[in-house]
């Protein structure tokens, strides 16, 4: 038996975060330096990941299959195609600096008792929501991945709803109340479609006496699982609905301003970037390649409510006069073109898609990171409190612009290639929708460009901006390499196509469609 | 011709007695479980008469421990023996059932005991009054809360050691309870397990006038629903002319067609049937804590002394389901058609209207006692679904429900304060920041009631759920998802509170046990997650034994 690879991917982080927990309070550092190293370990697995999965071999790679709950007919059984690959990488990539940026975010006040953790708990818990992302990215079989994707609550109610801003922590009781507020909001949220999904799970065993995503969709497409369509369709729906909450999808998007708000800079990137994807993941893998009737039957459902997304969200996001809850709505509108390029049922739409949530998560940790740490200097979320930091702290100005250019997707930046892909795949099939959605990027440019003119430039507002340090060497070692890889994958994205494209097609061969004609030649 | 053999009969009666009585044939290894714990029970009875008070403790904890983990040990023999399964059968006369259900319910029974006397058994969370170490328990339960007499029980160091009888009478009711095979046994342990219990109910040391009211309560409801049972026998014996379970499903089969000439009037009465067998299951429901017979459950789980709670939550619960269980696919699964309607709505109000009010309580244990209401409607939507797969996932349930139970009670004897425990919610405000260990531990019970993945409480509830759909009972099963998401919103709430919330000033203390209760609780974990990760061996040893004998 090989080594079983994408096991270790998740374990490691796991055992990370038990270990962490278990350091003693004195030694805070130790635990800091403990959770980034595995995390780089993590990091490291999932790099050979990336290097021994073959972008045109078979569908599922590095597959390990054993028996786990035989009642249930629960096997573990895990395997990963392009996109798990791109999203497994994606998120080993962004905890170290995830960690990096909360560096002190967990620091314990001197009014804490000495036996409440803080810092240990911190770590291990952005650890833990690691492990078990990366396993709902690997698992083949709908239970293990519901019980993942499901579990993965706790570990980031406890994030949002423990840790809050510097600025806000101890003394001030609203503050305290709000973030609970928040995460109960999105624990509430979330649990309640997953419990609606967990109905589905339950229908979907009784339906095809299996929980294994390949078997199921081997017997679809052998014709010998026939499920009658209102069965289907109602399946669909509970699946789609856990999925919409999570990634989300308006009218389901509330939770994510409040939680992305209180949380801390580097908790939010988290939510957003990280655990989100999960949501627009699992549509690709498990609606579409589970249901592929009633995906089709959904698919104009889902596309208006996409295309409000995004007009929706990017209306909030111009509206916002809080810097966080200002991203979270611009979170909300990418994730609109992320199902819109999903649902659009073309190649380069799903391509587009998966590179859309690889490089959504760049971009957002870029420009969230940084806004952390802004706000970390000043002590206020409120747009209106800043101005001209710019003159003070130049390179902290100028990797935030180059965030908020990369979250308008400006050519040469990685989520341009992604947002015309969706876009082009849109239009193919829906013209309509595709220029709807072509106002989201227009009113982007709004929102990033008032943002980074009411905050970075104009005169300096007042003496605490006069005297604002700019980026310190953490914080330049967390944000340089971010802004690397937007360049990068802005100049050269072949790497990520190439591993994305094999896998695009099959789920498109699962829902048995064929761009329409003439093809469009695929960003290659 | 008759006054002849009249005559000649009362002869024949006093020639030849032993024909016409016959010996009743007794199994006793087989019924071995349960004529251990009756046996130390009466034993314990004269440990309270001849041995001196000042060793009375230890004696009885002693032979409370060593007669449980002997009747364990007799269960697992038996089992090991086949009796659970390819050697089931009725034994003592048709009266009691040994099969895969009845030892399987019987060991958890046991075991959930067994952890409870370790809490019945604690004697270091209430500060010692006059130098002697004092339990959960009054001092004398006797006299006169606020009387004299009572002050001088306490200042004499009197302790009711009592209870440790008095609960072991209560689980051999329990152990007979779900292998009754007849009627009349069914009526008589569920009375030697009651009856117990209620004096339990009484007997807190703190909150006497409450825990006394707590009992008349219960004692008061638990007698309505005992009539009610009993006047439900003797409409079904009306109906079948036999109270013996397999009799009666015979006649509701419709293969007896010999008629008592006694009952020529009534035998097959379908009315009779129908108000009898609906009698017998509100005397059951009731036990179980199913709306609408649920009323009691709040006010005796917060009045009783909370070891006491953390008992009768989980072993009355298990031995109940049990006898539900066996009644309803045992007697009446040819009425199954009359009954799933019925038991359809329970299920359904159950679910709902335990997890809508647990919603507005502000105390611990009250929640906890609707939350137990909202459970008990999730092993209901497994029993409806008539099949083996509801017996072995409500079987599974029942397990992972009584550890956790008996856990979390456990957790909320150590929070206290000057007044003892503190149960009100507002007072756990911030526990997770003064004790992150035991909020922690209390957190992990509370996910696993709310059936978070990877903990044994969402093991059994997809184990009962998916049998539900499987048996056709889709829309229970939504009903279900809908009440565990409002379920899950109270127990998120007081996760808020214990970790979210700034600790008060003058909050309780989390007071350190003994390794009893350690035990107790540890015990709670090591089964909440074992459970939850890999439930597979028990999951099998439920379905091994998940037939019934008739």
């Amino acid at each position: 038996m090989s080594f079983p690879l994408l096991t270790a991917t998740a374990a490691v982080p796991a055992v990370g975060a038990i270990l962490t927990a278990a350091v003693p309070a004195a030694r805070r550092t130790a635990a800091k330096w403990l959770a980034l190293l595995f995390s780089l370990a993590t990091l490291a697995l999932a790099a050979v990941v990336a290097v021994r999965f073959e972008p045109g071999g078979d569908r599922y790679q590095l597959t390990e299959s054993h028996a786990w709950i035989k009642d249930f007919g629960v096997r573990y059984e895990l395997g990963v195609d392009g996109i798990g690959v791109a999203l497994i990488a994606l998120t080993a990539l962004l905890i170290p600096f995830v960690i990096g940026a909360g560096w002190h975010d967990a620091d314990p006040l001197e009014t804490h008792s000495s036996r409440w953790r803080p810092t240990q708990g911190f770590f291990a818990l952005i650890l833990m929501v690691e492990a078990m992302v990366i396993i709902s990215f690997e698992a083949t079989d709908v239970f293990l991945f519901y019980i993942f994707f499901e579990a993965m609550l706790i570990p980031m109610y406890f994030l949002i709803g423990g840790f809050g801003d510097r600025a806000h922590t101890g003394t001030d009781e609203n503050a305290a109340a709000q973030r609970s507020y928040a995460a109960v909001k999105f624990l509430l949220y979330n649990l309640a479609g997953g419990l609606i999904m967990l109905a589905a799970v339950i229908g979907l065993y009784v339906v095809a006496g299996s929980f294994s995503l390949q078997e199921i969709t081997a017997a679809r497409a052998a014709g010998t699982l026939d499920i009658a369509t209102n069965t289907e369709r109602l399946l669909f729906l509970g699946f789609f609905f856990a999925f919409a909450v999570k990634a989300p999808l308006w009218p389901l998007h509330t939770w994510l301003p409040n939680a992305m708000g209180e949380a801390t800079a580097p908790v939010a990137v988290l939510i957003t970037a990280v655990v989100d994807k999960v949501g627009t993941f699992a549509m690709l893998r498990f609606c579409l390649g589970l249901f592929p009737e009633a995906s089709k039957w959904a698919t104009p459902v889902v596309l208006v409510l996409a295309l409000i997304s995004i007009v929706y969200g990017a209306l909030l996001a111009v509206g916002q006069r809080d810097i966080k809850r200002l991203v979270a709505y611009a979170s909300i509108s990418h994730f609109g073109f992320i199902i819109l390029g999903i649902f659009a049922m073309t190649s380069q739409g799903q391509s587009g898609a998966t590179l859309y949530m690889v490089n959504h998560g760049l971009s957002t940790a870029a420009l969230m990171l940084v806004a952390g740490f802004l706000i970390s200097r000043r002590g206020s979320r409120l747009i209106a409190d800043y101005g001209g930091v710019q003159k003070a702290a130049p390179v902290l100005a100028g990797t935030f612009l180059i965030g908020g250019l990369a979250t308008l997707s400006l050519p040469g930046l990685a989520p341009f290639v992604s947002e015309f892909l969706v876009l082009v795949g849109t239009f193919a099939r829906y013209p309509v929708a595709g220029i709807v959605a072509t106002l989201g990027i227009v009113l982007a440019a709004l929102y990033t460009l008032v943002l980074y003119q009411r905050t970075m430039t104009g005169p300096v507002k007042d003496e605490s901006i006069r005297t604002m340090p700019d980026l310190k060497f953490r914080e330049l070692l967390v944000v340089t390499p971010l802004i690397v890889f937007l360049i990068g994958l802005g100049v050269y994205p072949k790497p990520l196509t190439e591993i994305v494209n094999p896998a695009v097609e099959h789920t498109m061969s699962d829902v048995k469609q064929h761009d329409p004609e003439p093809e469009v030649e695929a960003a290659k | 011709m008759s006054s002849l053999t009249a005559v000649h009969g009362l002869w024949a009666v006093a020639a030849d007695p032993v024909e016409r009585i016959p010996a009743p044939h007794i199994e006793y290894a087989q019924l071995a479980p349960t004529l251990i714990v009756v046996g130390a029970a009466i034993l314990a009875v004269l440990v309270e008469a001849f041995v001196p008070r000042t060793s009375r403790y230890y004696v009885q904890v002693f032979l409370s421990v060593a007669a449980l983990a002997s009747a364990f040990a007799a269960v697992v023999a038996l089992a090991a023996g086949g009796y659970g399964s390819t050697k089931a059968h009725i034994a003592a006369m048709g009266a009691i059932a040994v099969d895969g259900p009845a030892l399987f319910l019987q060991g958890v029974i046991i075991l959930a005991a067994a952890v409870s006397v370790f809490t019945f058994a604690e004697r270091r969370l209430d500060p010692a009054a006059h130098g002697n170490r004092v339990d959960s328990f009054a001092a004398q339960a006797a006299s006169v809360p606020g009387s004299d007499s009572e002050r001088a029980a306490v200042k004499a160091g009197f302790t009711t050691t009592e209870v440790f009888p008095l609960a072991l009478f209560a689980v051999a009711g329990m152990l007979i309870f779900p292998a009754a095979n007849d009627l009349l046994t069914l009526f008589v342990a569920l009375e030697v397990f009651s009856l117990p219990l209620y004096l339990l109910c009484a007997v807190a040391r703190r909150q006497r006038l409450m825990s006394q009211e707590a009992a008349v309560k219960y004692f008061l409801l638990g007698a309505f629903s005992s009539a009610f049972l009993l006047f439900g026998i003797a409409l079904v014996y009306g109906y079948a002319g036999s109270v013996s379970y397999a009799r009666i499903a015979d006649v509701v089969d419709g293969t007896v067609t010999s008629v008592d000439p006694a009952l020529a009037g009534t035998m097959g009465n379908d009315a009779l049937l129908l108000i009898g067998g609906a009698l017998i299951l509100m005397g059951l429901l009731f036990k179980v804590g199913a709306v609408p017979f649920h009323m009691w459950t709040p006010d005796v789980y917060q009045g009783a002394p909370t070891p006491v709670t953390g008992f009768m939550a989980a072993a009355t619960k298990v031995a109940a389901f049990g006898a539900l269980l066996r009644l309803l696919y045992v007697v009446l699964p040819g009425l199954r058609w009359d009954w799933r309607p019925v038991m359809w709505g329970v299920a359904i109000v159950t679910m709902l209207a335990g997890a809508v009010i647990a919603v507005t309580q502000t105390d611990v244990k009250r929640l906890l006692a609707y939350s137990s209401i909202a459970h008990a409607g999730f092993i209901l939507a497994g029993v409806i679904a008539t099949s083996e797969e509801g017996v072995s996932s409500v079987l599974f349930y029942l397990l992972a429900y009584s550890f956790v139970t008996i856990g979390a009670f456990a957790v909320v004897t150590l929070v206290r304060d000057a007044g003892g425990e503190a149960t009100h919610l507002s007072k756990w405000a911030g526990l997770g920041r003064r004790s992150p260990l035991t909020a922690a531990v209390f957190a992990v019970f509370l996910l696993a009631f709310a059936g978070i993945p990877l903990t044994s409480g969402f093991s059994g509830k997809f184990a009962v759920f998916k049998a539900a759909a499987e048996g056709g009972a889709g829309a229970l099963v939504v009903v279900g998802v809908i009440s565990s998401a409002i379920a899950a919103f109270f127990y998120i709430r007081v996760i808020v509170l214990m970790f979210f919330s700034e600790p008060k000033a003058d909050g309780p203390t989390v007071t350190v046990p003994s390794p009893l209760t350690m035990t107790a609780i540890a015990v709670g974990v090591a089964v909440t997650v074992v459970l939850g990760v890999a439930p597979q061996y028990f999951l099998d040893l439920a379905g091994q034994a998940s037939t019934f004998a008739r």
